[in-house]
């Protein structure tokens, strides 16, 4: 009996890693396809650098953001941030922002969600530009976006209100890891930052950044 | 049991979704829509498949006292492998599907015909049993699925019909699915009462 019970695991699971071997080279490309195409989609006009190879992260309350700067011939056209809330109706939201060097936002890409279909899930159009909600163009600042019912100017997604504020956390957690000032935004000082390792261009586009901080 | 008859009987007379009133919980769950519907239905197809030859070619070996726990590691065994293969090649049906995929283990059909069927019969009825099973499964979930897409969002296979702002949202939330389910049951079974 045990034998019987032995043999059926050990050939179920040699099969199931023998399809695994097979596999996961085509499952790595297609995670790493689907954000290259979200980095992409989110950054304004064209660039000629490898996001990817140029990204550098920091690490906030609870989790890690990506940041992938675009560059046309070493200048900043924008920043696509991997930004994630955990305050989703389902659970965490993944989102790929992108920013202006100005630190308005220039479009967005739902990554990973749990939200309800049909309502939560609307997330993916509504805020854009031709949407109810839309969010291109806004500066986050220091204070941050907010839907209409919490004072702010972005209506939220209807009947799905708590999603909508879930994604506007992660947005505006983008948006003030971009600036710098994440203790600002969520009282936690950034613990690490691979920042000091980027030449020119970083004085560049915090002078920017900062300009507007204290012109606000 | 003639071998036609093991394929058919899955299709209408035993439709597991529709007349056994098996596997309810991927049917509610995951028919949001048509195409979604289809692809659950043909990954627990395979897995009937499968699993229904396997079992059948294996079943005379194995001690009654495990034959359940075993028969669990083997559909186990083929649902991972189709969760790993619709990841790689098919990466945003898996995305629609997300946990559902791995719940197909526990979906009663697959269990349910292994048990009553490919445990005491040969290998070529079983897969064939497994398939008519298997296609049946499909048809009520893209039937459901689509019926749910078309009410709740105006569109059926992605192609809008109407303007979604005139669907019901309802059919595309849990209640709706209990919903549609019945009310096609019901018109199923006043089908084959005519019949």
């Amino acid at each position: 009996m045990v034998l019987v019970l032995f043999c059926v695991t050990l050939i179920s699971s040699a099969a199931v890693a023998y399809v695994n071997s097979l596999t996961i080279t085509s499952i790595n490309k297609a995670k790493e396809a689907k954000q290259a195409d979200a980095i992409r989609q989110v950054i304004p006009g064209a660039f000629n650098n490898d996001p990817v190879a140029d990204t550098w992260k920091v690490e906030t309350d609870g989790g890690v953001l990506e940041f992938f700067p675009a560059k046309q011939d070493g200048e900043t056209v924008g920043t696509a941030v991997k930004t994630y809330t955990k305050n989703g109706f389902g659970g965490e939201v993944w989102l790929m922002v992108g920013f202006n060097p100005d630190g308005s936002i220039s479009n967005y890409s739902v990554l990973e969600h749990k939200e309800t279909p049909g309502l939560g899930s609307k997330m993916d159009q509504w805020f854009t530009k031709e949407g109810k909600g839309s969010i291109i163009g806004k500066k986050p600042g220091t204070a941050g976006l907010k839907v209409r019912k919490d004072g702010g100017d972005v209506d939220a997604i209807t009947a799905a209100t708590i999603s909508s504020r879930a994604f506007l956390d992660a947005v505006n957690r983008a948006s003030a890891a971009l600036a710098g000032n994440a203790d600002v935004y969520s009282g936690a000082t950034p613990k690490s930052s691979t920042r000091d390792t980027l030449t020119e261009e970083k004085p560049v586009a915090c002078d920017s950044l900062c300009n507007h901080h204290c012109n606000q | 049991m003639s071998n036609l008859s093991n394929l058919t009987r899955g299709l209408f007379k035993e439709n597991p979704t529709f007349v056994l009133l098996l596997g309810m919980c991927p049917t509610l769950g995951v028919t949001t829509s048509a195409i979604n519907g289809m692809g659950m239905g043909l990954a627990t197809a395979f897995v009937l498949v499968m699993s229904n030859l396997v079992i059948s070619l294996v079943a005379n070996n194995i001690p009654d006292k495990i034959r359940i726990p075993s028969f669990i590691v083997i559909i186990a065994a083929f649902v991972t492998i189709v969760d790993m293969s619709m990841a790689a090649y098919l990466p945003s049906l898996h995305e629609s599907l997300g946990l559902f995929i791995p719940l197909i283990v526990v979906n009663c059909i697959v269990l349910g015909r292994a048990e009553a069927f490919a445990s005491k019969n040969g290998a070529l009825a079983s897969v064939l049993d497994g398939l008519g099973m298997g296609l049946g499964f499909t048809m009520s979930l893209t039937i459901l699925g689509g019926i749910r897409e078309l009410l709740g969002s105006g569109k059926v296979f992605n192609l809008p019909v109407f303007n979604e702002n005139y669907g019901m949202l309802v059919f595309v939330l849990a209640p709706g699915a209990f919903l549609a389910l019945g009310y096609l049951i019901a018109f199923i079974n006043r089908i084959r009462r005519t019949n």
